[in-house]
């Protein structure tokens, strides 16, 4: 993202955690899901940008950012090491889109709903409260998570900028 | 035997055999398309790489950049998808040389016609390059009808992304390129192979 000196860039099946006044950013998410975490109180931030539900049932899993599951165990310890209280965590989430009109049986062409569902689940598995959430529908979508507050800014083509 | 890893899988041979299935459905593809169109159709041998889905990203202009996918999905014995790329501005050029209605104002819109011509286009340059895929590999290809979305190049390569992100971050990459009546048009194609179907593919390439 141009233009912002403490903006930093999660790529696909990436992570990464900020403090204030870091701003976290991905890009053009589709069937993926942007997990946003912060600590209100350290004012930590977190962003994971997950393509797949679920680590255990791929072969090549060696990639945590890329699974929802390890990702937020992953992005979890990372915010710990900035001083984030795990209690504190809240989440919002972005993403899961269905990119293509399918009229899908195959599992695979709805991995949009599946990553969503996984992300959901693993949250309350996690006892990470999700307190706002953008998911589904057919269009991709950027967004950035500001360290300072945990406002979650959601763009996407031809619809303007939204806040969670 | 190790299982093989998908992620430095191809050697410059292999990618010298997919390079010829590319040339020869591009081949087949012009012929189509040029019937089709009824216009003078060219198309040169295309690049084959097996590349880091990051820069398929920035071969179409950015994550963020708008572009137009044409996607089919494959079942038979090769399974997976496979989808065309184009930027905007190409996939509405494309349309006016072959039905001769200017692109509209607003960009984004593709109306009816044009999307029509647009996934045809799309659809004729993929089965020509899953018949040549299919003659090689001795395999049944059954492409489904081709969908179109129209987004940032980052949300649409999530799609098969996903798919191949289940063995490696990276995916066959074939640049394209078509010249209407010596009018250049620059897209690409990934494909997209389930992981069962890979391993076909690599047989059929003689790597085990």
């Amino acid at each position: 993202m141009p233009g912002k000196a403490n903006m930093i860039v999660v790529g696909m099946a990436d992570l990464n955690a900020t403090k204030s006044p870091g701003v976290l950013t991905t890009l053009g998410l589709g069937s993926c899901v942007g997990i946003a975490l912060y600590d209100p109180h350290m004012k930590v931030a977190g962003l994971a940008h997950i393509m797949l539900p679920d680590s255990k049932a791929i072969h090549n899993n060696s990639n945590h950012a890329k699974f929802a599951d390890t990702a937020l165990v992953k992005l979890v310890a990372q915010m710990e090491r900035l001083g984030a209280k795990r209690a504190s965590l809240k989440a919002k989430i972005a993403g899961g889109a269905q990119m293509f009109a399918f009229n899908a049986t195959n599992e695979n062409l709805r991995v949009g709903d599946r990553n969503v569902e996984a992300t959901k689940r693993i949250l309350k598995e996690m006892g990470i409260p999700l307190i706002a959430e953008e998911t589904g529908a057919s269009f991709g979508r950027t967004v950035e998570l500001y360290a300072e507050d945990g406002k979650f800014l959601i763009k996407a083509i031809g619809q303007g900028i939204r806040v969670l | 035997m190790a299982k093989t890893s998908a992620e430095n899988i191809f050697s410059d041979d292999h990618l010298d055999i997919l390079k010829e299935i590319g040339s020869m459905g591009t081949a087949h593809a012009a012929t189509a398309l040029s019937t089709m169109v009824n216009k003078k159709v060219t198309m040169p041998v295309p690049n084959v790489s097996w590349t880091d889905f990051h820069n398929i990203a920035n071969f179409v202009g950015g994550p963020e950049n708008i572009i137009v996918g044409i996607l089919v999905s494959l079942s038979g014995n090769i399974q997976g998808m496979m989808m065309h790329l184009m930027e905007l501005d190409a996939a509405h050029n494309i349309a006016e040389l072959i039905i001769g209605t200017p692109p509209p104002k607003d960009k984004l819109n593709f109306g009816v016609m044009e999307r029509s011509v647009i996934e045809e286009v799309g659809n004729i340059m993929l089965s020509s390059y899953l018949g040549s895929l299919a003659g090689l590999t001795n395999s049944q290809i059954k492409p489904s009808i081709p969908y179109m979305s129209v987004d940032m190049a980052n949300a649409i390569l999530s799609v098969p992304a996903s798919e191949f992100g289940r063995m490696a971050d990276k995916m066959l990459f074939i640049e394209s390129q078509i010249s209407i009546e010596n009018v250049k048009f620059s897209g690409c194609f990934v494909l997209v192979p389930n992981l069962h179907s890979f391993y076909r593919i690599l047989r059929a390439l003689g790597v085990e």
